[in-house]
């Protein structure tokens, strides 16, 4: 067989494939979330315009689409793969037990089937919130600062990002290491460092993502 | 001591199961679980009750052939014991005890607290071996096999295949299972000519069985009366990304997986 | 009947190469059209089955747990003997044969027994190739360990699960073929009858255990490897579901039965706790090798281990026999054990155990050298007993563990009903009187591996037979006869359970039959076992009927055979006026109390002959010659 039909066929296969895209994801979110914390540089506003400018702008424009496509196409094929592995592990257990005693798993090892959708959800409406800005009521094309705060401002908007940060990093404490399971990197030497990637890369950039809506509440940013 | 039984009774494969409550009087902790129900069974099959069937053989946790969920814990709530070995003296007087049998669906209940494992025997048939048929080996030390790699083979080769990784999964998976066993194979000289045939090969198995799949939960390792480490979950990623992204196109007569 | 064992003529060390070489061969093309079968998946039969099935016969194996892999031979522990030599102390096909010889004290086939010293090495070299992870040297080279009965280091091991590891290699092997196509697993299924036509064994019938359905499976050659029957003791280091029963059939239908009476007592396996005991345990005897072996010197001494003084310990082995100490022979060790704990100086709370401490060695290689060798064991001792072997010394106990005895064979491995062949522990081949240490292991390979592969092909070549298929009457008959039995075990419908009539069997075996034998204590056996049975029939309790999984009738079944079997093994070790290995007449002992030979009379194999239900069986004898060891007084002193 092909190396790619065992990929896309086998349960191990779509696991590697929901850890490639993955990283793509993981990597994405930490350049976006440094690019969002330019708002507290001393000249936020004009740099986060130009910051998203500079994004639009990149090689003539068509550089932001490649990006788009990138990301799009990697938020699908995690997706896919969910789907797939998912439904194959319900199909596995249809009756539970009625005792359960976990002691290994943790809240967010259990959670990613709950934490992915929420986070795709909101991926939508973030889109068209601060990109295509339907959903926002003071939507200024380009404006990229402004729409930012006054986005945030409205309490439960901003109270529905933090949530979904929640979400984040607790997909990402369990993603990140488990990613690194899933490609094979593990080696007894190095295995306690695993866990604590995980959490050093969750809490930098579900903490960094967080400060923004936080700061706009806070009054900080405005 | 005294205890309280909720058993899962089920005449048959067919049959609907259900829970049935036992009383359990005078249970010496130095009792092993199964020898508690034996004496349990006795005072059943003395009423003329059907006693409650369960798998067991060796006895002495290598067969691998015994397996209760007991609250919840495949084995029990010692770690690196079977349920056969498990003694009393881990419960308390009084303690209500719930006994399950595996549930996965390629672990289909035949009676009471039996399962039907065979999907575990044709994961190994489907490449689960080294193709070698007797007669055809060099002399033994011919193959030099470091110390560390022979040991840390053996300490996948541990398995005793009773299933009770997949039981405790999640997502009843039984990727611990099929991990030690390609490791076994893999972490040896004599394992190389067939190593990324075989990881892929008994992968198609497992999932052609419908097990679950892993997302690393990590409960199988903890269930696992042998104590097999995820590790070996790891060696088979890493070796079944590699044989999935550099196989080639099979080759006639090349060794096959079954 | 007369018991021809066909050896091949010629000088000892030709004769294997000599026969292989006269053996007829049945051509490449004609072996698919053959059919096998292959009772028992263990080391034996799945060995047997995978090469059979790789030599291209059709095979079907047959075993009555959930999966092949199961077969006791996993729980075997210690390691498997090779006279390889690798630890250049001397060792040689010679040695190896002679130890066994004389460990089996004189009452074992010469030519067999050198064989099996022959082939030792190519099992070695196939499960290593097999990728068995034995032990190994730090350059990569094979480890070797001593064993009871050996002055050289000759045991190949794998930790404490040299058994496991030589199964699932054999295993392996076995689904590879399975997975071909070439074998039929039938997994849960008990084989009840052998099936003969026109004198040849032509099948088998069994019990689907799941359904309860009785089929026919019909062959041009059946194998019986289905194990020993120690689990007669009731209490005995075997799994719940070892029985006599296939064996017990073929002796029904006129196979020999072969030195019943020679049992092995182990003599270290974790001591008895209670009534509710259901097994015991082994400690494999490799433990012997850094552990040593005591009492204390006055009897009803109730101090702890710790706070008897060296100067108030009795090593007794080492005291006994200096040269081997406490790797002495295991029917050595075990009386041995037996004798201290008579005079009262047994340790523990029921006084039936002695001491296996560690304390030294630890000293002297470090704690983590003794987790290296044997820390599953002690993990194991500590599950079961709540002590730690580290800080505490072990109690060890002797205990019911293996049967030299079986079903008689030839050199081919072929029982007296043609067609029928025997391998592994089933059948009484090659340990004689007594079986060393990691030599079982070492039998079941060579006879599934490298012995039934040609003798299974001479016997097909050179025999015609018709074909049948299971419509044959004999089928039809030996089916009926399965069916009446199994109703007639569900219609008593008495107030004993079975388990209560096993105790009871094991009862009377143990201590009339166990580690010393007289004639006083045959004749009561002999008295009690058939009025127990006799009970057994008439007041037993099966719950449930046979359309459905019924362990209680499985169960059954099997002590039904077992009440048979006692008898026969009583009676064969009342008529077996000596001492030797594993049989020990206290009328038959030197004075300082070590097992007494009596070769004029008794330098034979006992064979005994079914006679038909109530008749006393025939005892044949086939007489042992010894033409390249001269017999002598058995010392490990
Ligand atoms: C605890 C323990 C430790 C041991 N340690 C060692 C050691 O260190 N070294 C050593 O050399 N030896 C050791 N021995 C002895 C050795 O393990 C056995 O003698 C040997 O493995 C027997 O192998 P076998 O293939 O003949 O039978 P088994 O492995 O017992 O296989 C019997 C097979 O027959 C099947 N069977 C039985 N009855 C029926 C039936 N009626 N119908 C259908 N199928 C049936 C069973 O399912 C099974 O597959 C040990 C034994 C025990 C009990
Ligand atoms: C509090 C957290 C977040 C804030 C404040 C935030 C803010 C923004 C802003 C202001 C933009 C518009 C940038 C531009 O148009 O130039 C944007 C775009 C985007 N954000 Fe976020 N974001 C957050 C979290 C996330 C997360 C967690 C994800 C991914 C899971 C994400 C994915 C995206 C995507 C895909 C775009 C569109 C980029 C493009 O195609 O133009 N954001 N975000
Ligand atoms: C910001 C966007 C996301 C990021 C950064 C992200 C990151 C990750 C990472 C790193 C993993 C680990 C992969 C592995 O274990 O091999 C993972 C797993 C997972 N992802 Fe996402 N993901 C994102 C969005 C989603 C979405 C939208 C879904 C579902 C709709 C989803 C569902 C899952 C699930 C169920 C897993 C578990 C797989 C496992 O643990 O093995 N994720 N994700
Ligand atoms: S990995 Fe552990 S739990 Fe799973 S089958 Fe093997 S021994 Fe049992
Ligand atoms: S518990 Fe299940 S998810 Fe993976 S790590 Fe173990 S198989
Ligand atoms: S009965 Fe053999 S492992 Fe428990």
């Amino acid at each position: 067989m092909a190396a790619p039909a065992h990929l896309l066929n086998s349960s191990v296969g779509k696991k590697i494939v929901m850890a490639v895209t993955g990283i793509v994801l993981s990597l994405f979110v930490l350049g976006h979330m440094a690019g969002n914390l330019q708002a507290f540089l001393p000249n936020g506003p004009e740099a986060l315009d130009h910051y998203g400018v500079f994004l639009r702008e990149l090689l003539h424009g068509t550089g932001i689409w490649f990006v788009r496509a990138g990301m799009l196409l990697a938020v699908c094929l995690h997706i896919w793969a969910y789907l797939g592995l998912t439904q194959k592990s319900l199909a596995a257990r249809p009756q539970g037990y009625r005792v359960t005693d976990y002691e290994e798993a943790t809240l967010a090892s259990r959670s990613m089937r709950w934490t992915g959708p929420l986070l795709g959800i909101f991926i939508v409406y973030h889109i068209f919130h601060f990109t295509v800005g339907s959903v926002h009521p003071h939507f200024v094309e380009g404006r990229v600062y402004q729409n930012l705060v006054s986005g945030l401002a409205v309490t439960w908007v901003a109270l529905f990002y933090l949530v979904a940060m929640g979400a984040l990093s607790f997909h990402l404490f369990h993603g990140v290491w488990s990613m690194l399971q899933t490609l094979g990197l593990s080696h007894p030497k190095y295995d306690p460092w695993r866990k604590r990637l995980a959490v050093a890369f969750t809490i930098v950039v579900c903490g960094g993502f967080a400060l923004v809506p936080l700061a706009v509440l806070a009054g900080v940013l405005k | 001591m005294k205890l309280t039984l909720n058993v899962w009774r089920q005449r048959d494969a067919k049959s609907e199961g259900k829970f049935v409550t036992y009383d359990a009087p005078d249970i010496s902790p130095d009792m092993s679980f199964l020898e508690m129900l034996d004496v349990v069974n006795q005072r059943l099959v003395e009423k003329a009750e059907d006693p409650i069937a369960f798998d067991h053989d060796c006895r002495e946790g290598i067969c691998g052939m015994c397996g209760i969920v007991v609250n919840g814990n495949p084995h029990g709530p010692r770690r690196g014991t079977t349920s056969c070995q498990l003694h009393m003296r881990s419960f308390k007087d009084g303690d209500s005890i719930t006994l399950e049998p595996w549930r996965v669906t390629p672990f289909p209940v035949l009676k009471d607290l039996i399962v039907d494992r065979g999907s575990f025997d044709r994961i190994i048939a489907a490449g689960g071996f080294i193709t070698v048929p007797t007669g055809n080996a060099p002399d033994g030390n011919a193959i030099l096999v470091p110390k560390d790699c022979s040991e840390r083979s053996m300490d996948a080769a541990a398995c005793i295949g009773c299933g009770a990784c997949a039981a405790a999964c999640p997502n009843g998976s039984a990727m611990l299972f099929v991990a030690a066993k390609v490791s076994h194979l893999a972490l040896l000289p004599q394992g190389q000519p067939e190593r990324y045939e075989r990881v892929l090969s008994m992968v198609g198995q497992m999932d052609a069985e419908g097990f679950g799949t892993c997302t690393n939960h990590g409960e199988c390792s903890r269930a696992c009366p042998k104590e097999i480490r995820q590790e070996f979950i790891a060696q088979l990623n890493r070796d079944f990304l590699r044989a999935s992204v550099f196989s080639r196109p099979k080759v006639a007569g090349g060794a096959g997986a079954g | 009947m007369e018991l021809n064992s066909a050896v091949p003529s010629g000088p000892l060390e030709k004769k294997w190469d000599k026969h292989r070489f006269e053996m007829k061969l049945v051509n490449p093309a004609n072996k698919r059209k053959y059919s096998v079968i292959v009772v028992g998946s263990g080391l034996a039969g799945g060995a047997g089955a995978a090469s059979l099935a790789e030599l291209g016969y059709n095979v079907s194996c047959f075993c009555y747990q959930d999966s092949p892999r199961r077969a006791h031979s996993i729980a075997a522990q210690g390691g498997i003997n090779a006279s390889k030599n690798y630890q250049n102390d001397g060792d040689s096909v010679q040695r190896l044969f002679y130890d066994t010889i004389k460990g089996g004290d004189f009452r074992a086939r010469e030519a067999n027994v050198y064989r099996l010293a022959q082939v030792s090495e190519n099992i070695i070299d196939q499960c290593v190739a097999q990728g068995v992870p034995f032990g190994r040297e730090y350059g990569g080279t094979l480890g070797n360990r001593s064993f009871g009965g050996a002055q050289v280091s000759r045991t190949f091991y794998s930790r404490g699960q040299t058994g496991q590891q030589l199964l699932l290699g054999a295993y392996q092997a076995l689904e590879r073929q399975i997975g071909l196509g070439n074998v039929k697993m039938y997994a849960r299924h008990e084989m009840l009858e052998v099936v003969l036509v026109d004198g040849r064994a032509r099948g088998i019938v069994t019990r689907d255990m799941i359904t309860g359905a009785i089929e026919s499976h019909v062959a041009d050659a059946v194998v019986l490897a289905t194990g020993g029957y120690a689990n007669v003791f009731y209490l005995s280091t075997n799994a719940a579901g070892c029985n006599t029963t296939a064996i017990w059939r073929a002796y029904k239908k006129g196979a020999a039965f072969a030195n019943p009476c020679y049992t092995q007592i182990h003599p270290t396996c974790i001591p008895v706790t209670g009534d509710h005991q259901s097994k015991l345990t082994l400690m494999s005897e490799s433990l012997r090798n850094d552990g040593r072996i005591w009492v204390p010197l006055k009897k009803g001494d109730m101090r702890s281990a710790g706070e008897i003084p060296e100067s108030e310990r009795d090593y007794y082995l080492e005291r006994k026999y200096p040269s081997y100490g406490n790797l002495a022979p295991r029917d050595i060790a075990s009386r041995a054990a037996k004798q201290v704990c008579d005079e009262g100086r047994g340790v523990g709370e029921t006084g039936l155990g002695v001491y296996l401490d560690f304390a030294d060695s630890i000293k002297r290689l470090g704690e983590d050298t003794i987790r290296e060798r044997y820390g599953n064991l002690f993990d194991m001792y500590e599950r079961i007993t709540d002590e730690n072997p580290y800080k505490l010394p072990m109690r060890i106990f002797p205990a019911a563990h293996y049967v030299m005895g079986g079903l008689w064979v030839d050199y081919n491995l072929m029982s007296t009903i043609p067609g029928l062949h025997v391998a592994g522990e089933a059948n009484f081949s090659d340990h004689g009187a007594n079986r060393l240490g990691a030599s079982a292991l070492m039998q079941g390979l060579a006879d599934g591996y490298f012995v039934l592969p040609y003798t299974i092909g001479n016997y097909l070549a050179s025999t015609k037979q018709g074909k049948v298929d299971t419509s044959h009457a004999a089928f039809k008959d030996a089916e009926a006869a399965v069916a009446t039995r199994v109703k007639k075990l569900i219609a008593v419908k008495g107030h004993r359970t079975v388990d209560s009539f096993h105790r009871e069997l094991g009862k009377i075996m143990w201590e009339h039959c166990g580690m010393g034998r007289t004639r006083q204590g045959l004749k009561t056996a002999l008295e009690k076992i058939p009025r127990l049975r006799e009970e057994f029939w008439k007041n037993l309790t099966v719950v449930g009927g046979n359309d459905e999984i019924n362990q209680t009738l499985e169960k059954a079944g099997r002590i039904a055979d077992f009440l048979e079997l006692g008898e026969l093994l009583c009676l064969d070790a009342l008529e077996r006026e000596e001492s030797c290995g594993g049989h020990f007449r206290e009328e038959y002992q030197t004075p300082d109390g070590e097992a007494l030979r009596n070769d004029e009379k008794f330098c034979h194999v006992a064979a005994w002959e079914y006679a038909g239900e109530g008749k006393t069986p025939i005892r044949n004898v086939e007489p042992l010659a010894f033409e390249n060891v001269h017999l002598t007084q058995r010392s490990y002193k």
